[in-house]
């Protein structure tokens, strides 16, 4: 009999609704007088002010606050919850990456036409970086071919191509996190053949917050826009 | 009865009440086919899949959203979903007035789509999946050489409002699916692919990407015709658009 509950129950399994809400972030709304009676006191529970009896209102709703506190914007890439490796074989998310200006672009390490080109373009934004501000800009090349480009190949091309010092960052994905990213980055591709892929050319900033600034596209083009978005950013 | 049949009982009872709330799917038998924007080799295979029957319906999602308060109106983040997610909703859990239970879902993401679809351990169809499941009219697998077949298509394209119909309404396929002409374009998971004009995302972010349409004009069948303007669409939307005639369907490997 125990026997069948325990089958019944594993069949039940697949039908169990995907829970990937973030429980922590729903467990921790908390309330707050409009007034701000008591100052910064929040409640667990919704209720009114016990100085002015005003009704709390929940305070994770109002954005005025986001720049206080440690939440990540709407329009944060750090709402992005996938996993990556790095070149380094690191498990990481996006967010891991918060607090550095973030110039972002997306490369497979078998391509022979644009992405060499694309790569020099990130060294030349590198190189033309003040030496001030240097150490707060992260470079970041996402494969749009993670089953090629593997933590091992990312490394061996990083050190081919003399960026594998601190301020470069190689991340692979899977399918489903580089097609999502590709989406947050509008940008596009497609796998042509086997080895090969056709693709947007575009290099974007994101500020310390994960918010996009800017994008630059195509190739060799004119990086001075770039370099000061960059560099503001910073400040 | 013993305690242990009781609750056998019940969880049979439950299982049944969980799986009616997975749509209908049906099997697609893969092959070979052209497809208008194809890879090098021009041919493309599709292996067996299951496609559902009927696209996501404003009741399906209503669920959906309930079950996960991320998507809901209120919560969602922009960089998920435009101002327009949702749009007809009048709170985060009811519907607009002319709005049916039975409608397919719009005003959705790619974001949400893809996220639904996960949700029920499916997945949003390839472009190319989609474009084969779609290439059938009622009899045959692959009707694109027929005239009516490409007439309807271009008619639907031309009707407005469809969008408000009910699931079910159009003919069903070959296959056993209904509604992939003729009530709402629908999503794919790999829509960023189309690189119709390689870098052209300049001109899109308005109306003139109907201007991409002119371009097809001077094709000579219908069949590139239709299928252009799907192309078209898919080439020039952004994964966080929420659009009123765009929901989607999901799909499952065998």
């Amino acid at each position: 009999m125990k026997k069948i509950i325990v089958i019944l129950l594993i069949a039940l399994v697949p039908f169990s609704s995907c829970n990937k809400e973030k429980s922590k972030k729903e467990q921790t709304i908390n309330y707050q007088c409009p007034m701000q009676c008591e100052g910064d006191k929040t409640y667990q529970e919704l209720g009114s002010c016990p100085v002015c009896k005003m009704d709390l209102k929940p305070i994770t709703y109002d954005h005025s606050h986001k720049m206080e506190s440690t939440e990540i914007s709407e329009t944060s890439i750090f709402n992005l919850t996938s996993k990556w490796k790095t070149e380094e074989n690191e498990t990481i998310e996006l967010r891991d990456l918060k607090g550095k200006t973030l110039v972002m672009v997306m490369i497979y390490t078998s391509c022979k036409a644009a992405c060499p080109r694309l790569v020099a373009d990130m060294r030349n934004i590198e190189k033309k970086i003040p030496d001030n501000v240097k150490n707060q800009v992260h470079y970041i090349m996402i494969s749009i071919d993670p089953e090629t480009d593997t933590p091992e190949r990312l490394k061996s091309f990083a050190i081919e191509n003399q960026m594998n010092g601190e301020q470069w960052t190689f991340l692979q994905g899977d399918m489903n996190s580089v097609r999502e990213f590709a989406n947050v980055l509008a940008v596009k591709y497609k796998q042509i053949s086997p080895m090969d892929f056709s693709h947007s050319n575009i290099i974007s900033v994101f500020n310390p917050q994960g918010e996009l600034l800017h994008q630059q596209e195509g190739l060799g083009v004119d990086n001075n826009q770039t370099i000061t978005k960059i560099i503001e950013s910073t400040k | 009865m013993s305690t242990f049949s009781r609750l056998i009982i019940c969880i049979v009872f439950l299982s049944g009440i969980d799986m009616n709330c997975q749509s209908e799917m049906v099997e697609i038998k893969g092959g070979t086919y052209i497809p208008l924007y194809g890879r090098d080799s021009m041919q493309v295979t599709i292996n067996d899949f299951q496609m559902d029957v009927y696209p996501v319906t404003n009741e399906e999602f209503l669920a959906f959203v309930i079950k996960n308060p991320r998507w809901k109106k209120s919560r969602v983040k922009k960089i998920f979903a435009d101002e327009n997610y949702l749009h007809q909703w009048k709170t985060d859990t009811t519907f607009g007035d002319t709005q049916s239970l039975k409608a397919p879902i719009t005003d959705i993401s790619w974001f949400a789509a893809n996220d639904y679809c996960e949700c029920q351990g499916k997945r949003l169809p390839t472009i190319d999946e989609w474009e084969y499941a779609a290439m059938s009219n009622e009899k045959l697998p692959d009707a694109r050489y027929l005239k009516a077949y490409n007439e309807y298509i271009l008619s639907w394209y031309e009707k407005p409002k469809t969008f408000n119909n009910e699931i079910g309404s159009t003919f069903k396929n070959y296959w056993g699916v209904y509604d992939l002409h003729g009530l709402v374009w629908e999503w794919t998971y790999d829509f960023n692919s189309v690189l119709i004009s390689g870098e052209s995302r300049k001109d899109v972010d308005n109306d003139s990407n109907l201007f991409c349409g002119t371009a097809a004009i001077g094709a000579t069948d219908l069949m590139n015709y239709a299928a252009f303007m799907r192309y078209a669409i898919r080439g020039s939307v952004k994964a966080n658009y929420a659009i009123k005639n765009l929901g989607f369907r999901c799909v499952k490997d065998k």
